[in-house]
């Protein structure tokens, strides 16, 4: 975090450095928050219409970050329009995922369907562990553990100027503020798609009820496999925009991020698309701000921010997540529900 | 032709036997009661015309159409919809959405279409708010369309419903205790919906009643079902005057003869 410097004269903090930290937390926070809301919710869709927590997501999701580095380094000699080839990443993404996620469902999960709800979760857990191992094949083909991903030129200038004002102390660079856009476009689309229209009334029929649903006409087995397209695709596309974000991606590393995506998921209330968004962009900030929180020391009578180092963020993070269950346990906008049976 | 022909149905559940050995037709553009004591299989009865249980034996036809083995959407698609004992409205969504989610079985814009909102998607959502708006007047809950549909009144969330099943434009509605819950002048109302359901829109009505007033003054036909076997069935007077029906409901001796004297009054 050498990024951040505090001008420590004496008692005298330069104030506008505190509030260039803060700016900085806010929106790579947001940008951090965005990136978990796009993953979190494939779990809480999910979780919406089966009660299922598919603990495979975190694969989906790092599988759509590994083709998107197929995809960016097939096109890496290309004279391809950089954000043609992050376009193509992205639905190249989208759609293995997407399908990943679908074929998953139909294979593993369904067959479950009546099954008490350990049993789905286990195989969940499995399924995970098998994509695990899959991706580690797939990785291993081209002789590299580590997958180090080549961005179109352009993606990592530094951001200098927005609508005439500087805002290089921000640190930003032209793939976060990709990122930002893009992840915000796609929650506001799946917010349309699920408040106002026919595929979204019936995703939250069948989440409400199942066999209602199926009795106003819905073929709820049709309604869970685009549910999990959705989510998948979603996940995928988060693939993409972490691999953009980090540059460096394995088999293994959708682990941390898609238990953070879950804990966002369960922060916001799982099974609520509008909680998950807000979990994630909660929990974006929190580490975020955990991760630079030391740097405040300088100021009068918080030098004991000194210890809270930037390792600790994961920590915080989930600190945060315990504590707002404690207050309250169905997460931020989940409902309490009876247990149906 | 009868409009729906259930012709000897069994379902047993284990060692109990829920249905037995039922036949029921329903004449087209008719109003049938389904009557009977507690647990005597009436809605069990319902779940096999809907789908949500296959029969171990017998045959449902629907128009000459059969449905044993099609799921409970297709059965939808195919022209009978219905209401629930307990309430089942979607909570999260306003009273024009639950009608309009109800009309989703006979638009033709795929999945596809919502994503990419062609024209025909378009066309499609316009046709189910028109098509909620028509019902909402229709059973006269105009005034609720934006509420969550939990938040209306008891007895016109059940008339929401009625609307929501409506509104898959079905040849058959099949409504399971339309009364429950309702307080006499609702009943008045609701008596006054089935028969504007019949004669305006052409729907043929089975209905599953406790009210006895309701289901003797609406009633073409009654059947009377009891421990999953037709006791009884005929005409409202005939029905009320079958000693068998009687005992049914009141068991033996004299309560049966009170019973008699309190229905003929």
């Amino acid at each position: 975090m050498s990024a951040f410097r505090l001008h420590n004269t004496g008692d005298q903090v330069d104030l506008q450095t505190v509030m260039t930290i803060l700016l900085q937390v806010l929106v790579g926070g947001l940008s951090l928050g965005v990136l978990y809301a796009i993953v979190a919710l494939g779990y809480t869709m999910v979780y919406g219409v089966l009660q299922l927590i598919n603990f495979a997501h975190s694969e989906v999701f790092i599988t759509g970050g590994i083709v998107g580095y197929f995809v960016f380094h097939a096109l890496q000699d290309s004279s391809m329009n950089g954000y043609l080839k992050l376009v193509l990443a992205c639905l190249a993404a989208m759609i293995v995922s997407g399908a990943l996620n679908v074929v998953i469902e139909r294979l593993a999960y369904r067959p479950l369907r009546g099954a008490q709800r350990l049993v789905p979760l286990i195989t969940a857990i499995g399924v995970s562990l098998i994509l695990q191992d899959t991706l580690k094949f797939v990785v291993g083909l081209t002789g590299m553990f580590d997958l180090s991903v080549t961005l179109p030129k352009g993606f990592t200038s530094p951001l200098t100027k927005f609508a005439g004002i500087d805002i290089t102390s921000l640190n930003l660079q032209v793939k976060d503020v990709i990122l930002l856009v893009v992840a915000t476009l796609m929650l506001i689309g799946l917010n349309l798609l699920v408040n106002h229209t026919r595929l979204g009334r019936a995703i939250r029929a069948v989440a409400h009820d199942r066999q209602t649903a199926g009795l106003m006409g819905i073929d709820s087995n049709r309604i869970i496999s685009l549910t999990f397209l959705i989510g998948g695709a979603l996940g995928g596309l988060g693939g993409v925009m972490y691999a953009m974000k980090y540059q460096a991606l394995n088999a293994y590393s959708g682990m941390a991020p898609g238990m953070k995506a879950f804990s966002a998921a369960v922060l916001g209330g799982i099974g609520s698309i509008p909680g998950a968004m807000l979990g994630g962009i909660v929990l974006g900030w929190v580490e975020t701000l955990l991760g630079v929180v030391s740097l405040f020391s300088a100021l009068p009578g918080l030098h004991w921010l000194s210890y809270i180092k930037a390792e600790y963020k994961d920590l915080g993070g989930f600190l945060a997540l315990i504590l707002i269950l404690f207050i309250k346990p169905t997460g931020l906008l989940g409902k309490s529900s009876t247990e149906k049976v | 032709m009868s409009l729906l022909d259930v012709q000897n149905v069994t379902k047993t559940f284990g060692g109990l036997t829920a249905v037995n050995d039922v036949t029921f037709q329903v004449p087209e553009r008719s109003i049938i009661s389904v009557i009977g004591p507690n647990g005597a299989g009436k809605t069990t009865f319902f779940n096999l015309i809907t789908g949500i249980y296959t029969p171990d034996t017998g045959n449902i036809k629907l128009g000459g159409r059969e449905l044993i083995g099609l799921r409970p959407d297709q059965v939808v698609e195919a022209g009978i919809s219905r209401t629930f004992q307990n309430i089942r409205l979607f909570p999260s969504m306003t009273a024009e959405e639950n009608i309009m989610l109800g009309r989703g079985v006979r638009l033709k814009s795929g999945y596809w279409d919502a994503i990419l909102r062609s024209s025909k998607f378009k066309h499609d959502e316009q046709e189910a708010v028109d098509t909620a708006r028509l019902m909402l007047d229709f059973v006269g809950l105009s005034k609720w369309r934006n509420e969550l549909s939990t938040s209306l009144p008891y007895g016109d969330q059940r008339k929401l419903e009625i609307a929501r099943a409506l509104a898959t434009t079905p040849k058959l509605i099949l409504l399971d205790e339309p009364a429950a819950g309702m307080n006499p002048r609702e009943t008045e109302d609701l008596k006054a919906l089935i028969r504007a359901i019949r004669d305006e829109l052409g729907v043929t009505v089975v209905l599953i009643e406790h009210d006895m007033r309701l289901v003797m003054t609406l009633s073409e036909y009654i059947t009377v079902l009891n421990y999953g076997s037709k006791l009884s069935e005929g005409l409202p007077h005939e029905v009320r005057n079958d000693p068998a029906v009687m005992e049914a409901y009141l068991g033996r001796g004299t309560a049966a003869g009170e019973y008699g004297k309190e229905a003929q009054a």
